[in-house]
């Protein structure tokens, strides 16, 4: 056990020392002699960026350390904006609530797990925000948590206050249960089963918000008036409503979790009707052949590059997808939906030059500032742009290239990860654990 | 009558044309002004590749082009050979969550009948996606159980399954478990607890079949000579082992943790097993054992996490480099249906991490053929070789590089796929 206990300490010590400010030195660092893709504002061949607490003040070239900066030499290498996964249910103690269908009391920003190691495992691939979200087993789930991926920092300081609140729906086979196997004596299947009924459950449940909004209203009103009625009571408060009415005042914006596409068509139809914004599909395998349709309506996608036909709604995804509605105009992200796969979430983005044509802006912006249009925080992350938070992340070759290596994560100035130090911290454990043991080494 | 020959001809011509897609039959095909990247061998600046009855039959920068060939003007392109996927699902999983589009996992534990070949759909809608990604061949595999059955050797082309085979049975698949946790999904890695699994109950269970078959052999071949001996009842399990034991058929063994990688090589060893290993994330801690007993690998998936914390966030990544440089002979698998086409970008990553790109290069290419044992027909561009060529705009092993012809002994393969089908439909819309 205690070798184990050192194993991870070792392994972990790369990103773990990150946490504290050793390599921030007072909030200051510069980026030397990289090849800088900004994203927004091109490419620079060779630059440098200043970072004065935790804020990218300069990017230009040959710009002048001040002193007690610490220096990141990027000579050969590329620096990009960090990450964004717009879709993600990493560090989170809980995701769904399987029993009820509709459960938007159930946030996610309330279980936010700051120790889940798949934090380590997103910084590795450049990752440095998150859209983790509440799952898909409900038509109507709960709220989701913008989260910096902050390791070593408690759970509040990981969350993002300038985001999008947003609130997640789902449809189609998840929240119709077509993937489970009714077991004898098991639990009775749940409403909805079908499409029809995963329609008409959002459909009830908004014109129940609507009530209940107006009950408030109708209250508020009569109580703010000059000789209110002797036995006027509040209406019941009720959690549920509380977050839909949020939803229908504009105070939050829906993501919705669709295969196919007549189910997304129907759900903006829904939204059309009860007046709420969709801020962006997830999944959407079949968002090409609705493309016009998002593009008038102003909603985005967040999907995956190429996973696709692991069930019947995504028999019909190709790899063309994203590139496809992001030359038609549709915001386009690409998200991991997984552990594993946000950390190459840059890979995935260059399967859109190959399948879709993208160019190398276009293509690195679904996991840049795509993203942090998607998720209100384009004003803060996204690019290097002066002003901007320094989240950046370092690559040893170009992070479209199949070859690349994620060599440094940086959050708000800070160093998260560092390939060289994981790799100094390995080598010093090899050379320990070959050494000859002592009896003091006994535990 | 030769009008009649002609017509048929002509008409035979017409249906080749029609089934085979895009062009007209050739006899000698000559592919001019290519980089040529043979894998083996010294790359060609701007040569010339000459292709007849399906075979490479020159290959260099000086060659004579035969009046009637037909010409392939692929300047500004390289050429490649196929790549070859070492492990997948190709045609025998459609959608891999619908049961009934489900053919690679027999349900039981010891499976040595069933065969890849038998339930293979050739015209599975992931195969034209590989091949348009240049992937000319793959290894077929049943898995599951502790014997999952015989996997099989094709090239992704072909108007049946049968049509399809290089090697019908090329390996038995044996399984040991996975190291458990530490899997994708939503969790992270470090989750997992090294291998609980007891590697000698499952090799006493093998070497109980094993002596099983063995004894089942030698009482068939004593009844053969002997009239008096009574015949064995048929034992399925006995009689579809037995090659592997003969020596006739390699294994390919599923093993995982650093414990029964060294368990198996000791049981191949013993069993004087003609052996190929799968998967092997832990291979980077024994590689000098993997050496020693000369066993090739193919490497599993790199779409994954490490299978435990400890061994390092970049495991995965790293492992394929380790191996090589301790002389194991490796190749790359997708380990999948759906995303086989990625399999070059498993190599690449491998390359980021300490893998010579050379090297992994002829990880999707002679490294599998020499594994499986054909070698000699492909896996390179060479004189006498199968014409499993690519033409691409740049290194295959890059993401953003675009195939643009395939050809499979020869043939001038279909680029279009269930992708260009449904985008070009779509795009149709007014």
């Amino acid at each position: 056990m205690k070798k184990f206990l050192k194993h991870i300490l070792v392994c972990g010590a790369s990103f773990v020392l990150a946490a504290l400010p050793i390599l921030s030195a007072g909030g200051s660092l510069v980026i030397k002699n990289g090849t800088i893709l900004t994203v927004t504002k091109g490419v620079i061949a060779k630059g440098d960026i200043l970072v004065v607490d935790g804020i990218i003040k300069r990017i230009g070239e040959n710009i002048a350390v001040p002193p007690g900066a610490k220096v990141i030499d990027a000579s050969g290498k590329f620096v990009i904006p960090g990450i964004i996964d717009s879709h993600t249910h990493i560090a989170l103690a809980g995701t769904n609530e399987g029993p009820e269908a509709i459960t938007p009391e159930a946030d996610v920003g309330e279980v936010v797990n700051a120790d889940d190691t798949a934090i380590l495992t997103a910084l590795s691939g450049g990752v440095t925000m998150v859209h983790t979200m509440h799952g898909s087993a409900n038509p109507i789930g709960g709220p989701n948590v913008v989260l910096k991926l902050k390791w070593g920092k408690p759970s509040e300081e990981l969350i993002v206050p300038e985001a999008l609140r947003t609130l997640k729906f789902a449809l189609g086979e998840n929240v119709k249960q077509s993937n489970r196997t009714i077991s004898f004596g098991g639990p009775p299947p749940r409403y909805p089963q079908t499409r029809m009924g995963v329609n008409a459950i959002i459909r009830r449940e908004m014109f129940k918000a609507k009530t209940y909004m107006e009950e408030w209203d109708r209250y508020n009103k009569l109580k703010a008036s000059k000789t209110p009625p002797k036995s006027l009571l509040p209406p019941r408060k009720d959690l549920r409503m509380e977050v839909l009415s949020d939803l229908l005042r504009g105070k939050m914006v829906a993501r919705c979790h669709d295969y196919q596409a007549t189910e997304a068509l129907e759900f903006m139809n829904l939204a059309k009707e009860f007046g709420f914004k969709i801020a962006c599909f997830e999944h959407a395998w079949e968002a090409y052949k609705i493309a016009d349709e998002l593009v008038a309506a102003k909603i985005g996608i967040s999907v995956f590059a190429d996973s696709w036909a692991y069930k019947m709604e995504a028999a019909e995804g190709i790899a063309y997808m994203a590139g496809y509605c992001a030359k038609k105009g549709v915001l386009v992200s690409i998200n991991s939906d997984s552990g594993e796969r946000i950390r190459r979430l840059f890979n995935d983005a260059s399967k859109t030059m190959k399948y879709g044509g993208l160019d190398e802006n276009e293509a690195l912006s679904l996991i840049t500032i795509n993203p942090a249009i998607q998720l209100g925080v384009d004003k803060i992350v996204g690019s290097l742009e002066v002003g901007k938070q320094a989240d950046i992340a370092i690559f040893n070759k170009h992070p479209l290239s199949a070859y690349t290596r994620c060599d440094m994560t940086i959050i708000d100035g800070d160093v998260y990860f560092d390939r060289a130090q994981y790799l100094k911290d390995r080598d010093e454990a090899d050379k320990k654990a070959q050494a000859p043991k002592t009896n003091g080494d006994r535990p | 009558m030769t009008k009649r020959i002609f017509i048929f001809a002509f008409g035979a011509m017409l249906a080749a044309g029609f089934f085979f897609g895009q062009t007209k039959p050739y006899k000698v095909l000559a592919i001019k002004s290519a980089k040529i990247i043979p894998v083996v061998g010294d790359e060609i600046d701007n040569g010339t590749i000459l292709i007849r009855d399906g075979k490479i039959e020159a290959i260099g920068k000086e060659i004579d082009v035969p009046a009637d060939a037909q010409v392939f003007e692929a300047k500004g392109l390289c050429a490649y050979p196929g790549m070859i996927d070492s492990f997948c699902f190709l045609g025998l999983q459609e959608i891999s969550g619908v049961q009934a589009t489900v053919d690679n996992r027999e349900t039981g534990r010891i499976n040595p009948q069933v065969r890849a070949i038998e339930a293979l759909r050739y015209d599975s809608i992931h195969i034209p996606i590989s091949r348009s990604n240049g992937i000319t061949a793959a290894l077929v595999a049943p898995t599951g159980g502790l014997v999952a059955g015989q996997s099989t050797l094709i090239k992704l082309d072909g108007w049946t399954n049968r049509e399809m085979v290089i090697k019908r049975s090329a390996a038995m698949q044996i399984e040991f478990p996975a190291i458990r946790g530490g899997r994708g999904g939503f969790g992270g890695m470090g989750r997992g607890q090294a291998a609980p699994s007891d590697p000698a109950k499952l090799i006493a269970e093998l070497k109980d079949l094993f002596h099983k078959a063995r004894s089942y052999q030698k009482r068939k071949e004593f009844a053969a000579k002997n009239p008096a001996l009574p015949i064995p009842g048929f034992d399925e399990t006995s009689e579809f082992l037995f090659p592997i034991l003969k020596g006739d058929l390699p294994v390919m063994i599923s093993v995982h943790s650093e414990k029964d990688i060294r368990s198996a090589i000791q049981l191949v060893k013993e069993e004087s097993l003609k052996a190929i290993f799968f998967g092997v994330e832990q291979g980077w801690k024994v590689a000098d054992d993997l050496k020693k007993a000369d066993i090739p690998v193919v490497l599993g998936s790199l779409y994954d996490l490490p299978p435990v914390w400890e061994d390092g966030y970049d495991s995965l990544y790293r492992n394929a480099g380790i191996l090589n440089k301790a002389g194991v002979k490796i190749a790359f698998s997708s380990a999948s249906a759906s995303l086989a086409k990625d399999l070059p970008y498993h190599a690449a990553k491998a390359a980021a991490f300490g893998l010579d790109e050379k090297e992994a290069l002829k990880a999707v290419t002679i490294y599998p053929a020499e594994i499986f044992g054909v070698d000699k027909l492909m896996g390179s561009l060479e004189k006498g070789k199968s014409a499993n060529i690519i033409l691409a705009d740049g290194d295959i092993l890059e993401t953003r590089t675009n195939i643009k012809k395939v050809y499979i002994d020869g043939k001038d393969c279909d680029l279009s796929n269930r992708y260009t089908e449904l985008l070009e439909k779509f795009k149709k819309r007014t």
